[in-house]
């Protein structure tokens, strides 16, 4: 009865290019290889003495951050930074915004502050997009995480991983294990890892935690982990939150942990060059036994240190890619 | 000059003469060559070589120093720079095939500073087009040609080294 | 006053009547249908050449919010709204504030309908007090002040003997129960159907269970209690297909749909398009062709708009914190004649279900063109083609998919105990 348009293609200008960047839902192949290759050349920046580039400078960045986190904050403070912006936080909790001002007004408020780009965390799935397509179009908004929906630059920054580490995308096999009903970690990866052409991905958990026809954003489902992670190249672990204990999804972490736990023995039924990944914080033994976050073939840090460089290659994409849809006056020189 | 295809080896060759001239006054002891890529990275490692400049080579990647990000955006195939040694209190060989506008020495320079403060920066170029938009002149150059607004010169390489003038619309 | 209305397509299917005929009014009474009658003069007529004439639509479910937020709406703006849009009749839930559970709040309700002039409310009655689930309501209180049916609105009656007790006291003094039936547990903090949208767009879902549970449950109280019953806005087909079963088994009990979801998926939701968060949700291909099933064959004999009028801000911020709901007043009958020209219904069906099914479910005696009835009359252009805009809508709330979409099928005339409420005279 309506026109069908995909409501992923606001993230991008005219020419195809990106100018907000709220989910790897709907990019192209081209797209997400310009982010990782971009995001490559910061990498290299990062490891010299001099870690700015003048790219934003001048632009004022706002971290716009509804739901409390210090570790995403900080790294994209310091991406922002070393990209040479000007860096406004702002760390609203949502009970004070429901009292006040609304999400709308808080952010035509910051708006007429002149800002050129929100980075956006915020506990209710679609934040982003509202944010993006109806209150400030024409402001650069990064989803840090909105809801359950999508954590782009964390599932770039875990291809940016992956790739450092496997080189081709298409052969390999992918586990995804945890809690992915309520994961936008997940979903974000799924999408990536389809589109950069991985064809086995894999999500493991018991039937409490999986979605509704998970299936159909294109994964195998398995709720034994052994059968699950045989043979995967790569194992994403997710974060378990304490309180899905209280709403009758598990009975307690130690089942949990015996169930689906990535221990040493777990991990060797998967490749014998399979590495292992977290998007962090970890909860040691309840995930993860210590033994393998530890152990040579977890990259958990090199997710760290590829965080930065992938929040800069985003930042400096989305304000580019603004900036040229922006009407013109006048002509540049060489 | 009118043809087409520019006589590079013998625009290398007076660059070359300039360089070697301006070494053996003396007054940039151990000097440390930079290239901006592309072209003026070949053209470094050409020189480096021939010259035999016992410092190691470095190379400059300028898109993230470039003056017109809001205009065109993001170049996404930057290349890393790499600077082997501190440029702090050294005299530095900046090297680039084309000057035309003067912006992305400007670029250059301003990248160079972020990492130390050299002595001295000495400007080579193969090629200057002579259509400043900054006040910024090469020291030593191959020779000059003036273009119409239509057109551009590229350098191809790495070997053979090639100077060619193309219309913009092929780009 | 005597008004002739000339030339029309007469559908009455209460009388099984689809023919040009003339149309006679008398003292706010239908007078006659085909024949002129004796010693009539017209004060008035109307040229209905080309149009349909049929009884005023009866809505079995729309939110008029008074007493309540005025920002969404009043009785004033809503029954303008409902007649604009051929509803001569419509039923709202006692889910205003206050609740009416007191007589008080019906008779207010009831006085500021007559002082708006447009259009008769029947409102519900809350079946406990506060709709809380505990305690019942004055009912037979409530039923003589104008409350037609009495519900728990999609509040939970949490104790099964509470429910129980209600329904048979109901049932003593023959007074009709609608059911919104919702889990409260299953359908806490959802937003829209539980499938594949739901999960890729990582919203709280409601399952169908939600629904089909509460059906299950009190349509085994109903037989015990032998309670006339209502189920109203059904969205899921698994529902249809439990109340089919208890009709064929004997049960009397009746349905109604919206015609939202007689049209659309939860696929709309696509996006996070907050025009289309509804409570009861959208759900999947396969209800909608069940909810269609259901009402070709009886299972379900009546549409509704549900009409659910808000601010803009309500609907201003990110798919669940917004306030779920869409206005349908006024374009209840273009959109329900898009079933027409699918092909699922003819023309007399599907007024049928808009007029007199519904005035069947609730007992009432409009719904009808026999002569001697209150003349309550939609006149309307099948073919007329139109968009309904902000500005020209009359309900407070413009929260709709279908703003500024092209319609077809406008009314021309409404008629509310013989005086013409729309288009408003002067």
């Amino acid at each position: 009865m309506f026109e069908q348009t995909d409501p992923n293609q606001i993230q991008l200008t005219a020419e195809g290019e990106l100018k907000h960047f709220i989910t790897t839902e709907g990019l192209s192949l081209e797209i997400l290889t310009e982010i990782l290759d971009t995001a490559d050349s910061f990498v290299d920046m990062s490891a010299k003495q001099v870690k700015k580039v003048p790219l934003l400078r001048g632009k004022t960045v706002v971290n716009l951050f509804f739901e409390a986190s210090t570790r995403t904050l900080s790294t994209f403070e310091l991406a922002a930074k070393r990209l040479s912006a000007d860096v406004l936080n702002l760390n609203i909790s949502t009970s004070s915004t429901s009292k006040g001002e609304t999400l709308k007004d808080t952010l035509m408020t910051l708006h007429a502050m002149h800002s050129d780009m929100f980075v956006v965390r915020h506990s209710s799935s679609g934040a982003a997009h509202f944010i993006a397509e109806h209150v400030t179009p024409d402001v650069a908004v990064i989803n840090a995480g909105d809801g359950r929906h999508a954590h782009p630059t964390q599932a770039m920054l875990d291809m940016l991983t992956i790739r450092q580490a496997k080189g081709e995308f298409a052969p390999l096999s992918v586990a995804i294990v945890g809690d992915i009903l309520h994961s936008r970690v997940a979903r974000s990866q799924i999408h990536a890892l389809r589109t950069l052409g991985v064809t086995d991905i894999r999500v493991i958990a018991p039937n409490t935690l999986l979605p509704r026809h998970i299936e159909s954003l294109g994964v195998k489902v398995y709720t034994n982990m052994q059968q699950g992670i045989k043979d995967v190249d790569v194992v994403m672990m997710l974060r378990l939150q304490k309180e899905r204990m209280n709403s009758a999804l598990l009975p307690s972490e130690s089942e949990f942990y015996k169930l689906y736990g990535l221990t040493m023995d777990k991990l060797a039924l998967a490749k014998p060059d399979a590495v292992v990944m977290h998007p962090g914080p970890i909860n040691r033994g309840v995930e993860i036994a210590s033994s393998v976050a530890d152990c040579e073939r977890s990259l958990i840090l090199d997710q760290v240190t590829n965080g930065i460089a992938v929040r800069m290659a985003v930042m400096s994409m989305a304000m580019s890619g603004q900036a040229k849809s922006r009407p013109n006056p006048h002509e540049a020189g060489e | 000059m009118t043809s087409n295809a520019l006589n590079a080896d013998a625009l290398l060759d007076k660059m070359k003469q300039g360089l070697q001239a301006l070494l053996s006054q003396g007054h940039k002891p151990d000097p440390l060559m930079i290239g901006i890529h592309t072209g003026g990275a070949w053209l470094a490692e050409q020189l480096h070589k021939d010259l035999q400049i016992t410092s190691p080579l470095g190379a400059l990647d300028i898109s993230f120093h470039r003056d017109d990000f809001d205009q065109s955006g993001l170049n996404p195939k930057v290349q890393p720079s790499n600077l082997p040694c501190s440029t702090e209190g050294r005299h530095i060989l900046l090297v680039d095939d084309v000057i035309m506008s003067g912006r992305t020495i400007r670029a250059a320079m301003n990248e160079l500073f972020d990492y130390g403060r050299p002595a001295s920066v000495t400007l080579i170029t193969l090629l200057d087009l002579q259509q400043r938009e900054l006040p910024i002149q090469a020291d030593i150059i191959g020779g000059t040609l003036a273009i119409s607004a239509d057109q551009t010169v590229k350098l191809t390489g790495p070997a053979p080294l090639a100077l060619e003038i193309r219309n913009r619309s092929e780009n | 006053m005597n008004i002739h209305i000339k030339g029309g397509r007469i559908i009455d299917p209460a009388n099984q009547l689809d023919q040009i005929a003339d149309l006679y009014i008398s003292d706010g009474k239908i007078s006659a249908v085909g024949e002129t009658p004796n010693g009539f003069v017209a004060e008035k007529t109307i040229d209905a050449s080309n149009k349909v004439v049929c009884p005023g639509l009866i809505d079995l479910c729309a939110h008029a919010r008074e007493p309540g937020p005025s920002q969404k709406g009043s009785i004033k703006t809503e029954t303008m709204a409902a007649v604009a849009g051929g509803i001569t009749t419509m039923i709202t839930p006692p889910t205003t504030s206050p609740i009416i559970d007191n007589s008080a709040v019906a008779e207010l309700i009831k006085d500021r309908c007559i002082e708006a002039g447009k259009m008769t409310i029947k409102p519900m009655g809350a079946l406990t007090k506060g709709l809380e689930g505990e305690q019942l309501a004055p009912m037979m209180a409530l039923a003589s002040s104008g409350c037609i049916a009495f519900t728990n609105a999609r509040r939970p009656v949490a104790n099964s003997l509470v429910l129980m007790r209600c329904l048979e006291y109901a049932a003593t003094h023959d007074l009709l129960v609608i059911f919104q039936a919702q889990d409260a547990a299953l359908a806490k903090g959802g937003c829209m159907h539980d499938d594949s949208t739901c999960t890729r767009l990582g919203l709280t879902g409601i399952p169908e269970s939600a629904e089909t549970i509460e059906i299950a449950r009190c349509l085994l109280l109903t037989e015990q209690t032998g309670v006339r019953a209502h189920f109203g806005q059904l969205s899921c087909e698994r529902s249809v297909r439990m109340i089919s079963e208890a009709r064929e088994r004997g049960l009397p009990v009746t349905a109604d749909v919206s015609i939202q979801n007689l049209l659309l998926t939860d696929e709309s939701v696509n996006g996070f398009n907050n025009d289309f968060h509804l409570i009861p949700p959208l759900r999947s291909q396969l209800d909608r062709a069940g909810l269609i099933q259901g009402l070709l064959g009886g299972s379900i004999q009546a549409i509704c708009s549900d009409h659910q009028p808000h601010e803009r801000a309500a609907k201003e911020a990110p798919f669940a914190d917004t306030e779920p709901g869409m206005i349908g007043l006024e374009t209840l009958l273009p959109l329900a004649l898009l079933l027409v020209e699918q092909n699922m219904l003819d023309l007399p069906q599907l007024i049928e279900k808009l007029t007199s099914e519904p005035a069947k479910i609730l007992g009432l005696e409009s719904g009808t063109l026999t002569a001697g009835s209150d003349a309550d009359i939609c006149i309307f252009d099948p073919a007329e083609e139109w968009t309904l805009t902000p500005e020209e809508s009359y309900s407070r709330g413009k929260n709709t998919p279908f703003m500024n979409y092209p319609l077809k099928g406008k009314v021309s005339y409404t008629f509310h105990q013989g005086k013409q409420v729309f288009p408003q005279e002067h």
